[in-house]
């Protein structure tokens, strides 16, 4: 078992391995600041191998359209790599800007780390 | 000394906008302002007893939305022009207008977004933003010329949403 927590400007990104998948906990906001250091999180990720991922995005307290944009090409990185992503999304606040743009049919919106593990895509 | 400027709006043009409550902030063409428009406009926000926490995060959303239109929008034309976001309090509801002098856009001419079921739906990471402002604010209006773009964003309390309803 192996984890990692890396701060940028904008988030804190804690990343370990649950199973097959790698998780990246995020913590702070996802706008057009801390937006694009998610994407470079996982990106490396990528680089190495890591394709399977869990985003977990319990301690992020705002999610705008950028937030959003940087998730959708994640999951095409991962998906043009035959990877996968999962979101854990337990905030409804938080929830409710996915299914505003109906991305809870493109991405299942996990209530805890748990559930998405156990659960799958 | 900062280069950000908060300040009520001077002089308040009536009795009854000093009371409603009239605020207005400046802010440099940068990203790195984006979050304090939000904390500023939300506590704004707050101190209307009607408006709930629910709508109160729709607002930041919607705002944090227009003000980092406005800011790519100086970011495309050079404009060192500063971001004006005027924020009208009132019992029920909260109006914001950003106002930018960067390059305008017309919010008709946004591709359509295929079904999320698509496998091309992939293929947009961007385009979100009008989108969602549309959805979160229960009035928009995008006010746009080669000179410069006015987004106004009005957000309803729940009681009055409810009210509304009810009609």
């Amino acid at each position: 078992m192996w984890s990692d927590t890396v701060t940028s400007v904008q988030i804190v990104v804690h990343t370990h391995a649950e199973g097959d998948w790698t998780v990246l906990t995020v913590a702070g906001d996802l706008d057009v600041v801390g937006a694009p250091d998610l994407r470079q999180f996982v990106m490396t990720a990528v680089r190495e191998g890591k394709h399977r991922l869990i985003v977990d995005l319990t301690g992020v307290d705002f999610v705008d359209s950028f937030g959003l944009g940087v998730i959708i090409g994640s999951l095409k990185r991962t998906r043009l790599l035959d990877g996968d992503m999962m979101l854990v999304v337990p905030e409804p606040r938080i929830r409710r800007v996915f299914e505003l743009c109906d991305l809870d049919r493109v991405f299942t919106l996990h209530h805890t780390l748990a559930d998405a593990v156990e659960v799958g895509p | 000394m900062t280069d950000s400027g908060i300040g009520e709006e001077d002089p308040p043009d009536s009795e009854s906008t000093f009371r409603q409550g009239q605020l207005v902030l400046e802010i440099p063409a940068r990203t790195e302002f984006v979050s304090l428009v939000r904390v500023v406009v939300a506590a704004a926000a707050e101190i209307e007893p009607d408006m709930d926490s629910d709508r109160i995060d729709d607002l930041r959303v919607a705002v944090s939305e227009a003000t980092t239109n406005a800011i790519e929008a100086h970011g495309l034309s050079g404009s060192l022009d500063r971001i004006r976001i005027q924020c009208n309090l009132a019992d029920d509801e909260i109006s914001v207008v950003v106002h930018d002098e960067g390059v305008g856009f017309d919010p008709e001419e946004l591709p359509e977004l295929p079904d999320p079921a698509s496998p091309e739906r992939l293929e947009y990471e961007s385009g979100l933003g009008v989108h969602l402002m549309r959805m979160l604010a229960d009035e928009s209006e995008v006010s746009s010329t080669d000179e410069g773009t006015d987004v106004k964003l009005v957000v309803y309390s729940s009681k009055r949403r409810r009210e509304g309803r009810l009609r």
